[in-house]
């Protein structure tokens, strides 16, 4: 205590800048404990970001040096490459679809949830979270949605009578988008899905039993007049995990159609990068693919955020 | 007076016995729907040829056998590179990168929480913010960065991407904000104790569910290494690009390959269900103030 007192009449005669320095050298051991986080989270995620960002204004291979073409290759991506308007189109629908999807249903879940007791809580938990956990495990849809009959869905229609010949749902064009949007969501109860659960055992119970008493009456009011409100810093942490989850799609599509699919059914954003970054080697053409994902995602968080911030506050 | 509705003797508010019948159904049918592929992928894996090929495909399997795990590890002998290698590979890999993470993480993460020092908060801010950006945004120039350092084919283009998380240490240091109280500290401090001390002895004993979460939330990335960019000497490649050479050579393969998919998650499954309750124990301070 005595020492705070000695800063305090210490800050009464330095300047702002002398007492700023004055601290530094005080919790000098705090730099020196975030160093090596710091230089690695530099190193991995801000040089690569603001980089890419000088770098989607060049031509760069890796083995020359970057060469300035100020906006050709975002004017390029807009104007020029239907592959691209193709992959921002698909990337939209997914991020529409399975971001919203993933987070409404990790909430409902994790309410549901919470009204279990807690041994069938915990083993409830693990059955959603597995297909999440299991990052891999989503390949047995390639044995559930196989073209042949062999495929378990095709086995089942056919048997039933329901379809003469097996619907291609890797490869029919109308069939892709749906299918990955199916398998996107089943895998998608992820960390939105444990905070919430989190939430919903931290809340409150003399809280709930004071709302009863003030004439709510069924989950729904509750839901909407305290647990919502209560549960809003959750709620905002899940979003992030969500929509940056959401556009970042593509993997699932690669793997269940076996490469890029016909004629370009669910091609996306990031296979568009991975045509140019990986095969191409075009870093500038990428990394402006690259800035353009980042833009998608941080306006969307910017704007959600913005939007949940007004939940419990009408 | 209403009489109040009962659950196990302890009173419910605000529910329906129609809501809850509704909610269990809802459940139950989702249940199963979630956890049906898993099901039916355990059952391809112990299903031998002649039934994985058998019309109607069948839910269920009449002569399990585990045929299909031999003929996977038989697969997995006959490359070149030792398959003792892979599995060495992806543990070496997972067990540096995790260990690395969880010391910088929560060393970052306590000073961030307790130590106001000028610029701490703009720190904060940051690597919160990075929250927003995904993997894939980074990943070209990640690529450029790491083959600059000279780090292209060894484990470290695997390991040192996977050391500073902002995800793990965001969760670390919302866990200590409301977990390890200021006083306490204060009064190790007063006892004489070094900062790098009350860190360790003092501060982590009351952090161990965040290092749980931190654990598999590292493992989990590492553990799936795969195909990637950054090694292409064949005997620093991993298990799970091993194991998915497997599933690339088709329909012959397609009892082994739903054999490699179980072997490959049974262990972040068993890591889970040991550590469920200190993960949700440590998303309980996930929350984003704003």
């Amino acid at each position: 205590m005595a020492k705070k007192e000695k800063d305090v009449a210490v800050h009464g005669d330095k300047t702002r800048f002398q007492w700023t320095w004055h601290l530094m050298k005080q919790y000098k051991i705090g730099y020196l404990m975030i160093a090596p986080f710091m230089i690695l989270f530099i190193l991995m995620t801000v040089i690569p970001v603001v980089f890419g960002m000088f770098v989607s204004f060049t031509d760069y291979n890796l083995l020359q040096p970057p060469q300035w073409v100020g906006l050709d290759n975002y004017v390029n991506l807009f104007l020029n490459d239907d592959l691209f308007v193709t992959a921002l189109k698909n990337t939209m629908i997914f991020a529409v679809t399975v971001g919203p999807g993933s987070y409404i249903l990790s909430f409902v879940v994790a309410w549901f949830i919470n009204e279990l007791t807690p041994k069938v809580r915990a083993f409830v938990t693990l059955i959603f979270y597995a297909p999440s956990l299991c990052t891999g495990a989503y390949v047995v849809f390639g044995y559930i949605f196989s073209g042949d009959s062999y495929g378990l869905l095709n086995g089942w229609l056919l048997n039933w009578g329901i379809i003469d010949t097996p619907i291609l749902f890797t490869s029919d064009a109308n069939w892709i988008m749906p299918v990955c949007i199916f398998v996107a969501l089943w895998m998608s109860l992820g960390t939105a899905f444990l905070s919430f659960i989190a939430g919903f055992q931290g809340l409150d119970r003399s809280q709930l039993e004071a709302g009863a008493v003030d004439g709510i009456t069924n989950r729904w009011q509750e839901l909407w007049y305290i647990t919502l409100p209560s549960m809003k810093p959750q709620l905002l942490f899940g979003a992030i995990m969500s929509i940056t989850g959401s556009f970042g799609f593509g993997a699932i599509v690669t793997t269940l159609c076996g490469g890029i699919p016909t004629d370009y059914v669910g091609y996306t954003l990031s296979h568009h990068l991975s045509e140019y970054g990986g095969t191409r080697w075009e870093f500038g053409y990428a990394s402006a693919i690259s800035m353009v994902l980042f833009f998608l995602m941080v306006g969307t968080n910017m704007l959600v955020q913005k939007l949940l911030s007004k939940v419990g506050k009408s | 007076m209403k009489k109040l509705r009962t659950r196990k003797h302890r009173v419910v508010l605000s529910r329906s016995a129609g809501g809850d019948f509704g909610v269990a159904i809802f459940m139950i049918l989702l249940g199963i729907l979630m956890f049906f592929p898993m099901y039916y992928l355990i059952i391809q894996s112990l299903k031998p040829l002649d039934e994985l090929f058998y019309f109607p495909p069948r839910m269920w399997v009449s002569n399990p056998s585990f045929e299909n795990f031999s003929d996977l590890f038989n697969l997995l002998n006959t490359s070149w590179v030792p398959f003792s290698r892979y599995l060495f590979n992806t543990v070496f890999i997972t067990v540096c990168g995790t260990f690395g993470n969880l010391i910088f993480s929560s060393l970052c993460a306590y000073a961030l929480s307790k130590l106001p020092f000028p610029g701490h908060r703009f720190v904060f801010q940051l690597i919160q913010k990075s929250l927003m950006i995904g993997s894939e945004v980074a990943s070209l120039m990640v690529f450029v960065v790491i083959s600059k350092m000279g780090l292209l084919d060894s484990y470290w283009a695997i390991i040192v991407p996977a050391l500073a998380t902002p995800l793990g240490l965001y969760l670390m240091k919302q866990f200590i904000d409301s977990n390890v109280s200021t006083e306490i500290l204060e009064s190790a401090r007063l006892d004489g104790a070094s900062e790098f001390r009350t860190f360790w002895s003092i501060a982590m004993p009351m952090v161990k569910p965040a290092w749980l979460t931190l654990i598999i939330y590292s493992f989990q990335g590492l553990w799936n290494t795969g195909q990637n960019l950054y090694v292409y000497s064949e005997e620093l490649k991993t298990l799970n690009f091993t194991i998915n050479q497997v599933l690339l050579e088709g329909v012959v393969r397609s009892g082994a390959s739903a054999a490699a998919t179980v072997v490959m998650m049974i262990v972040p499954i068993v890591v889970f269900v040991i550590s469920q309750s200190k993960i949700i124990e440590t998303m309980g301070s996930s929350g984003m103030k704003d």
